[in-house]
């Protein structure tokens, strides 16, 4: 009798002590550990740098890459990529700010509402190209990429809208303090919280793993596979198009060439945040510490006398460890055994 | 583990639409390769290089009536500027991409060439010193993305998106904001010499790149299981092909060409800052994917590639002509990569669902890319 229950608790504990080194040996919680790391190094050097206020704004910069990165992991979930966000994100925002720089009665609510619209169309253009024409999601969206930076050209003649063209509320919205902090922030907050439930608690969140952990099952169990992708680019779009709107209030400033170069960035924080690039395998929180990854050495680097020119090798030597530590976790153990799902014709 | 990350980097959509006839989604039937399935798109648009040519031969007829400029050959020697140095990444991205990988880092990688070439001119470098210098930093890159790649197993998308940042950066870190210049004039002949009235160095290298990379591709051993690779890697390896040398090869010749545009380009331009050859790397893709190569791997030919060097070349150089802006262009050049693809997928879609209709229903059950 006694013999087992020890045994029992033996058992428990071991199962509870697998669970812990489980936990512990995630990819979340080794990048978190990672950050925390490099928090604390930096406060070694200034102090500073580890109070509350300054990190709430750290996450603040990080806001539009937080999101930006989450909407690429819908669509990185399912197999896919986005190239276009950033242009996407530069279109949307030169639309929203000429159109306030014309019409400045026009209500910001009303304007954001556009803003994510019109995003979700862009987006809707790279879900259909792939969903209906098969073509291969990296040519999609280079193209859009490209037509979309020609078209902000085209719409604006070339030339900036600068601060004193905007309007008064369409700036301070992202500025504004709410609660201790300021709306660009909730916004983001807002928008991990709605990215926790759409990829845990809802059959679409279900169905991007499935897409992108192996189509062809995928098929089988009934997911319509291109529907998915579609509506992950759609979700990528709209976000896209809401952060056209922030980045051009935050910064005051519209032109051609607005986050040029933004889409590998947002790219290398899912990559960082453990996202595997094959599909299927990722989470929030992943891509959420990814983000808040490189925008901690962004604003680290002038705190601790770094000049800034180091960020970007930086920032790819943390691309190639992170992309090389998950490639051991992700070699898949079993055999797929599945044929290529056939397409009735 | 290796062999296969290549391959399903993207081939999500493709794997579902795999099925008999339309096995090899491209349709841009590669002649030298007997034992491929044939589409009946084939008939329909008998090869992806001849609608290149015809595009390429309308573009240059518009360009002619367009301006009056266009003809003469001093500005069209002027505008070859425009695509050499990308095109001659582009051939060695060909075989990359074919062989089913791809390589992000090139126009970091020429940054990073310029920047030790300008580093070497501060120490009073000679030319000789200089072109060692650019194809020794090309080859070291390109070294270093195949190790990643081959060694440790990464998606090559990933990997070199991480070098991508590495290579610029170490340019941004020597650099900073400075520039280097005070290259020696006889270094200059790389990218602003003639070889003979209008024919530029650039030239004669791009044409011999082109050359020397068909060869390889079409013609030799090497190149045959490169597109084994690229069709299937596992399948290329158990037929005796070593995959991983194989890749690692193409990753040096990758970072070796890109020396070669660093040298051209830095010569050309007589300075070097960081930012140089900035967002290069999607447009040399572009070339790629235009010039009928599929981004899935296994298709593609390198007189593709010079076709579509050509054509967006052209399209860059008669849009400056009539003074539309390079950005408009990029619309144009955008729009053409996706409805060369597009429009081959129409047509099959068409035929199938045409074939369908005669057949007598067999609705598609399981299909998701028709509608």
């Amino acid at each position: 009798m006694n013999t087992v229950a020890n045994t029992d608790t033996a058992h428990t504990l071991r199962t509870l002590l697998v669970r812990l080194s489980e936990i512990v040996r995630s990819r979340d919680a080794i990048l978190a550990m990672v950050l925390i790391i490099l928090v604390a190094l930096v406060a070694t050097r200034a102090p500073q740098f580890a109070t509350p206020g300054r990190l709430a704004g750290v996450f603040n910069d990080s806001s539009i890459l937080i999101m930006l990165a989450l909407g690429q992991m819908l669509v990185i979930l399912s197999r896919c990529i986005d190239l276009s966000m950033a242009a996407n994100l530069a279109l949307v925002g030169m639309v929203v700010a000429m159109t306030n720089a014309a019409a400045p009665g026009i209500p910001i609510v009303f304007l954001t509402i556009m803003a994510i619209l019109l995003g979700a169309m862009l987006g809707a253009i790279n879900g259909l190209l792939v969903w209906k024409l098969d073509i291969p999601p990296i040519v999609v969206t280079l193209g859009t990429l490209t037509i979309f930076r020609g078209m902000i050209f085209l719409i604006s003649d070339g030339r900036w809208i600068n601060a004193h063209e905007m309007s008064k509320p369409f700036k301070a919205l992202p500025r504004t303090s709410f609660l201790g902090l300021p709306v660009l922030s909730w916004i983001a907050i807002v928008a991990v919280l709605g990215a926790v439930i759409l990829v845990n608690r809802t059959t679409f969140g279900r169905a991007l793993f499935a897409v992108g952990g192996n189509p062809d099952a995928a098929v089988y169990t009934g997911i319509d596979v291109g529907r998915t992708r579609c509506l992950a680019f759609v979700a990528s779009g709209a976000i896209s198009g809401l952060c056209g709107y922030l980045w051009v209030s935050r910064y005051a400033v519209a032109y051609v060439d607005v986050a040029s170069g933004f889409e590998l960035d947002v790219v290398a924080a899912c990559v960082i945040g453990g996202i595997s690039i094959a599909g299927g395998i990722g989470t929030v929180a992943g891509a959420v510490m990814g983000a808040l990854f490189l925008g901690v050495i962004k604003n680290a680097l002038p705190v601790v006398d770094i000049s800034p020119f180091w960020q970007l090798a930086i920032s790819g030597s943390a691309i190639i460890v992170a992309v090389a530590l998950n490639a051991r976790s992700e070699r898949r153990v079993g055999r797929i055994i599945l044929k290529t799902a056939e397409k009735g014709t | 583990m290796n062999v296969e990350d290549g391959k399903t980097l993207n081939d999500g959509p493709v794997a579902i639409s795999v099925s008999g006839a339309n096995a090899e989604p491209q349709g841009n039937g590669f002649r030298h390769v007997p034992d491929r399935l044939h589409g009946s798109l084939r008939r329909v648009l008998s090869s992806w290089e001849s609608l290149l040519l015809v595009v390429a031969i309308a573009i240059f007829i518009l360009n002619t009536f367009a301006s009056p400029y266009f003809l003469d050959p001093w500005n069209l020697s002027d505008a070859t500027f425009n695509f050499t140095e990308k095109a001659m990444i582009a051939f060695a991205m060909a075989l990359l991409i074919v062989a089913g990988e791809i390589d992000l880092s090139v126009a970091s990688i020429i940054a990073l060439a310029s920047t030790m070439m300008g580093l070497a001119v501060q120490y009073g470098a000679g030319t000789p010193a200089l072109v060692a210098i650019g194809l020794g930093t090309g080859l070291t890159c390109g070294a270093f993305n195949g190790l990643l790649v081959t060694r440790l197993g990464l998606p090559s998308i990933v990997a070199t998106i991480g070098t991508m940042s590495l290579f610029r950066g170490i340019a941004y870190i020597v650099l900073g904001d400075q520039a280097f210049s005070g290259y020696p004039a006889s270094f200059a002949w790389f990218g602003q010499g003639y070889v003979g009235w209008v024919i530029t160095v650039e030239m004669v290298l791009f044409a011999f790149a082109a050359i020397a990379y068909a060869l390889v591709l079409h013609k030799s051993a090497f190149g045959r299981a490169v597109y084994a690779i690229g069709n299937n890697s596992t399948a290329a390896l158990f037929s005796g092909v070593r995959v991983p040398r194989v890749k690692f090869i193409l990753f040096l010749l990758t970072g070796l060409m890109s020396g070669i545009a660093a040298i051209c380009l830095t010569s050309r331009l007589g300075s070097t800052r960081p930012s140089i050859a900035f967002g290069w790397e999607l447009e040399i893709v572009t070339m790629v994917v235009l010039g009928g190569v599929s981004i899935l791997g296994g298709s593609g030919s390198i007189p593709g590639v010079v076709l579509a060097a050509l054509v967006m070349g052209m399209v860059t150089f008669g849009f400056g002509l009539l003074n539309v802006p390079g950005i408009v262009m990029s619309i144009f050049v955008g729009i053409l990569l996706i409805s060369v693809i597009a429009l081959p997928r129409i047509v099959q879609q068409l035929v199938h669902a045409r074939a369908a209709r005669h057949r007598k229903g067999d609705p598609t059950r399981l299909g998701s890319a028709q509608s």
